[in-house]
């Protein structure tokens, strides 16, 4: 096997905390006469080991302040290693980031030019490909406009159009995805996919497990410094989404008072009981059952629910106005069951219910309770999307070949 | 810095070729040492340095497109601001204290002295500031870190070059007459930049650390604009304090530039001395200050990027 393109050896990273820093002459001239020299650390990474092949694409997941952020800076060679080693060996693009060195008061062509520079491009070989950049992002009516001018969508279109001309081995690249619309990050996925094909070593930071799903082939679970798990991308993202939703065990319905997420409203009705099974597998129905009482008197009140991803994303949701339903009228202190059934079209993993009740319009919400149950989706089929239906396929000769 | 093998303290980080950008071959990082002519020496050097040079035209580029965006005058102020500064001073004290009577020229000595104390002002207080302005850049990107500190280097000297047009305007207005001695003075600015470069590396890396240097630094500007003799001419001062003003090295560069290039009546550190070898003083001085700056900076910049 070749030698890998990156290989890290235990590596430790340490921040002395800023705020017990001296940093001001006074502070250290009066610390001198103190001898207090108590410099907390703060560890970052703690004996992280890896190797990535060359080609490879590889995910580095982990929750917000587990160190993959500062482990992608390390390998950028923005920060120095505490302990251990990093080697490098190959080309690498110092951008971890869209859009680093823009300037709102500059011109869109200035800034192609300053954003082309960092990349280590001069300023004929940016001269040679400007059309090119200009015309990916799609913005040749204004690019003598001041970029404080453009909107963030505008900005974030000429970052990565520049961004894409960047020739080198590897790729680092920290939550791309977190930004643009739909159509920009579209466009993102299919840059991703040119480059995978054209053997260019990617290490990619990001809590989109969809997107390590679709393109990563190894990937890194990070979580309080160390290395959990490295493996498989569908191994880690399974992973990766149980840390947020402890896992329910065995078959019992999750309990309607698990309640973590947030819950609002006018509180004319509420819900007292929410009933959703804990584990779905492949096929079946899904069947949400919910209990709610009126503290007041209310008329055709309006019951819904959404279902979101385990990232929060919304994957589907109804009503009954947008059913057109009728509902009951409700005296004080009287009670409904509200159950709800449909097909299991939902993705591999954890998802989220939020339910809701609202005055006849919709519009005044009585109760809506964020995350009131959770219920896992178990799939043989794993796909990136929020919703994997039963499909069926048939692949049949069409004909011989022709010769 | 990036770009050589980097080995630091406790650990290894190596990066066979960190260089971004495009044509180019990874040769200076197989390095064969057996047959190593002038000319493969050169292209090494200019591939090593490519993307450092790339970066610090850019810098500079953007640096005077923002200066004076949205001012009235643009890049006039670059002249109008010393020009400024001449006119009050040469009111209060050529004309009212009569500080200069003894000097010949001493409208064109005056502002000379200006420019070229201003030229170690700007690149000082500006240097110092350069790497905490860039902050952003410095936590995003891996570059050679130098080249912040040298765009502001090469943007002011820019501007020095601009004042310098000034000075020969106004010393064909008055007819000073050009002597040989003027071809010192290509030796003169090089230490001039030398000192006030080094100076910056060393006061922006210091500053990332201690975030009330630019106060201290202020105050020292205030004072060492009268401890070096700008307005006055140095027999106005007892001999002992102006032998050991001299010594300072900014003082023997405005002293010796004004000698060759204004006027011989002016008192340099050979004649305070009777030896010109004295010289070797404020020489040695700008060359240690230069030697520690490269140090001092190598060893912080591996920090920069947490601490900026």
């Amino acid at each position: 096997m070749a030698e890998p393109i990156i290989r890290v050896t235990n590596l430790s990273k340490d921040f002395l905390l800023p705020h017990l820093r001296q940093t001001t002459l006074k502070g250290r001239a009066l610390n001198l006469f103190r001898r207090s020299h108590t410099v907390e650390v703060q560890q970052a990474l703690r004996d992280i080991s890896f190797d990535v092949e060359r080609g490879e694409f590889l995910g580095v997941v982990g929750r917000n302040g587990s160190g993959k952020s500062t482990l992608l800076k390390i390998l950028a060679g923005i920060y120095m290693p505490t302990r251990g080693s990093v080697t490098v060996t190959g080309k690498l693009v110092p951008f971890i980031e869209l859009g680093v060195g823009f300037n709102p008061e500059l011109t869109g062509r200035e800034n192609v030019y300053l954003n082309g520079a960092l990349l280590g491009f001069s300023k004929s070989e940016v001269a040679a490909i400007y059309e090119d950049i200009v015309a990916f992002a799609e913005l040749e009516d204004s690019m003598d406009q001041k970029l404080k001018n453009y909107s963030s969508g505008m900005q974030v279109r000429i970052a990565f159009s520049v961004a894409t001309r960047a020739q080198a081995d590897i790729l680092l690249i920290d939550e791309v995805l977190a930004v643009g619309d739909a159509a920009f990050q579209r466009k993102c996925f299919e840059h991703f996919r040119a480059l995978k094909k054209s053997d260019t070593t990617i290490v990619f930071v990001t809590h989109d497990m969809s997107a390590v799903r679709q393109f990563c082939d190894r990937a890194i679970l990070i979580e309080d410094c160390e290395i959990l798990a490295q493996g498989g991308a569908e191994d880690i993202a399974t992973q990766y989404t149980a840390l947020f939703n402890p896992t329910p065990s065995g078959s019992e319905p999750a309990s309607a008072l698990q309640s973590h997420g947030k819950r609002w409203g006018e509180g004319a009705m509420r819900y007292t009981e929410v009933a959703v099974p804990a584990v779905l597998d492949d096929t079946g129905t899904l069947t949400l059952e919910f209990e709610a009482v009126a503290e007041q008197d209310v008329d055709e009140p309006v019951y819904g629910f959404l279902i979101k991803s385990s990232s929060g994303d919304p994957v589907m949701g109804t009503n009954s106005l947008l059913k057109r339903q009728p509902t009951h009228n409700l005296r004080k202190g009287e009670r409904v069951q509200v159950t709800w059934s449909l097909p299991n079209v939902f993705s591999d993993g954890v998802h989220l219910v939020d339910v809701a009740i609202a005055d006849r319009h919709g519009l005044a919400i009585y109760d809506w309770w964020e995350e009131a149950a959770t219920f896992t989706v178990v799939k043989e089929e794993k796909t990136p999307y929020p919703v994997t239906p039963d499909t069926s396929l048939v692949v049949a000769r069409a004909g011989a070949a022709e010769r | 810095m990036s770009g050589s093998p980097l080995v630091c303290h406790r650990s290894r980080f190596t990066r066979a070729t960190p260089r971004p950008g495009l044509g180019y071959t990874d040769a200076w990082s197989t390095v064969q040492p057996q047959k190593r002519d002038v000319k493969e020496l050169l292209a090494r050097i200019r591939i090593r340095y490519r993307y450092p040079r790339i970066l610090l035209r850019a810098m500079v580029i953007t640096d005077f497109k923002l200066r004076y965006q949205a001012s009235l005058l643009g890049y006039l102020w670059t002249l109008l601001r010393p020009l400024a500064i001449f006119t009050i001073l040469y009111i209060v004290f050529a004309k009212f204290l009569k500080l200069g009577a003894s000097v010949p020229y001493y409208p064109v000595y005056l502002l000379f002295g200006i420019v070229v104390w201003g030229f170690f002002v700007e690149a000082t207080t500006q240097g110092l500031y350069s790497l905490v302005a860039r902050a952003d850049l410095l936590r995003k990107i891996s570059f050679p870190r130098y080249v912040v500190v040298l765009s502001i280097g090469a943007s002011v000297l820019i501007s020095f070059a601009l004042n310098m047009v000034v000075i020969v305007f106004f010393m064909v207005l008055m007819n000073v007459p050009v002597r040989w001695d003027v071809l010192w003075l290509p030796l003169l600015f090089l230490e001039l930049v030398a000192l006030s470069i080094s100076m910056a590396f060393f006061l922006s890396a210091l500053y990332v650390r201690f975030r009330d240097l630019n106060y201290i630094w202020e105050v020292c500007m205030q004072a060492a604009f009268y401890a070096i003799p700008i307005l006055y001419p140095l027999t106005l001062i007892p001999i002992r304090y102006a032998r050991l003003l001299i010594l300072n090295p900014m003082a023997q560069i405005v002293q010796d530039a004004r000698y060759v290039l204004v006027t011989p009546q002016t008192e340099t550190i050979s004649q305070l001395y009777g030896t010109p070898w004295v010289r070797a003083i404020p020489i040695g001085i700008t060359l240690i200050m230069v030697a520690t700056s490269v140090v001092y900076f190598r060893r912080q910049s591996r920090s920069f990027a947490e601490e900026a």
